[in-house]
């Protein structure tokens, strides 16, 4: 399974030298096995995805975790939706009261975006999951709600060899005294047991979170508490905050290492970043 | 163990910052959570009995009416909630841990996240003042 970052940023694109090194697009991963490519939310990193992969396959599966915009607004700029030679499935969770074609329509649609979904030139397909298990290709991949504001999931995705775990939107600590040191009481525990690889939200830190429940996002030390609970065997912390330079995020990170001991190893994801995930 | 529903994990930490006992259980009736107001009524701690099985835990309120007329299990508002996966409610007697009838409100709801699928249910205890 060879995966790679696209984008990490939290909530809103960044651009500039200061943040050139982790990078400013927002969450979009692509997943390869086999000549099978998942790419794991649609924000503006998943625009670089088409002009720097020459796509060797014509059927895309796009997995939304969630409809806020950080995680779709690359959308209508994916290249692939606009090819009829393209086979395009998106994934992502309704809501109680409107379908996945509707809740994405508000946003591929006018004022927003000038071309309406039915007017894409590709085959398109579109999946609704909620607590889910399909498979795609080589991939059997696992959906499940987490905790995080509006309907969200995160992903399990296992290939032949190996299990990359994706919640970029999370905050299991949502609570009065946080992370209930159980794991059947863990959001997102059955999504991250065990995995060789969880990408995970961290953008916080544990100064921050304090000012900052519930708006659906962990901090650094709950989000390596999550993964020590879950037995993960690497960890990378995304959903950088937009107001961090790559400065800010290296000092944050060191102070944080200095003061933790995990028996994973654990980095700040960065875009660009790619990682090969070769055995169980 | 595969975790609980988010609904119902939410649920628990809601009940964990409230001041009214809540009464967590899974959709069989077995008692999954209980927070610290609901311990006072129960006369035990979470920690010290962890989860109870619906046989166990049913049995030691004994719900009278206001005749003193025990009232069938199948009349309690959670028994009921967890049968029709409605809302329930109903004011009656239990008997307090000092031997004394004291007179209790009880508000039910199903937990039916957004898979339309029920996981739970929960019971809320209302202290009624009078005597």
């Amino acid at each position: 399974m060879k995966i790679k970052l696209w984008g990490v940023r939290g909530s809103i694109t960044t651009t500039g030298p200061e943040t050139a090194y982790y990078g400013g697009n927002t969450s979009c991963v692509d997943v390869w096995e086999d000549g099978c490519l998942l790419v794991l939310d649609g924000g503006s990193g998943i625009q670089k995805l088409v002009v720097n992969n020459e796509l060797a396959t014509k059927r895309i599966d796009v997995l939304l975790t969630h409809l806020h915009l950080d995680h779709i607004q690359g959308l209508g700029f994916f290249k692939p939706l606009f090819d009829p030679s393209m086979d395009v499935h998106i994934w992502g969770p309704a809501s109680s009261t409107r379908t996945l074609h509707s809740r994405l329509s508000r946003y591929l649609s006018p004022p927003l975006f000038p071309v309406l979904i039915r007017d894409l030139p590709c085959k398109l397909t579109l999946h609704e999951v909620e607590n889910s298990r399909f498979t795609i290709g080589p991939f059997t991949i696992q959906s499940n709600y987490v905790i995080h504001p509006g309907p969200t999931v995160g992903y399990r995705v296992t290939g032949r060899q190996s299990t990359f775990a994706f919640i970029p939107d999370h905050e299991p600590a949502l609570g009065k005294n946080g992370i209930i040191k159980n794991n059947r009481w863990l959001s997102g525990f059955d999504l991250a047991a065990g995995a060789d690889l969880l990408l995970h939200d961290a953008q916080y830190t544990e100064q921050e979170y304090s000012n900052k429940k519930g708006w659906g996002h962990s901090s650094m030390e709950d989000a390596g508490l999550f993964a020590s609970m879950a037995g993960v065997k690497r960890v990378l912390f995304a959903h950088h905050d937009p107001s961090r330079t790559d400065i800010q995020l290296d000092d944050i990170f060191t102070s944080f290492q200095e003061k933790t001991s995990y028996p994973f190893n654990y980095q700040l994801a960065r875009e660009g970043m790619e990682i090969i995930l070769d055995k169980l | 163990m595969p975790a609980y529903e988010i609904e119902i994990i939410l649920n628990r930490q809601l009940a964990d910052c409230l001041s009214i006992p809540v009464f967590i259980t899974d959709t069989k009736g077995n008692l999954i959570y209980y927070n610290e107001p609901a311990e006072e009524i129960f006369g035990k701690r979470f920690e010290e009995t962890g989860e109870m099985p619906v046989e166990q835990w049913s049995t030691m309120f004994k719900p009278v009416d206001e005749n003193g007329i025990v009232i069938s299990p199948a009349e309690l508002p959670l028994v009921q909630t967890l049968q029709n996966a409605t809302p329930h409610h109903k004011t009656f007697w239990i008997e307090s841990l000092q031997g004394k009838n004291q007179k209790i409100s009880v508000t039910s709801y199903p937990i039916i996240g957004r898979t339309g699928t029920m996981s739970g249910a929960v019971a809320i205890f209302w202290k009624s003042t009078d005597e």
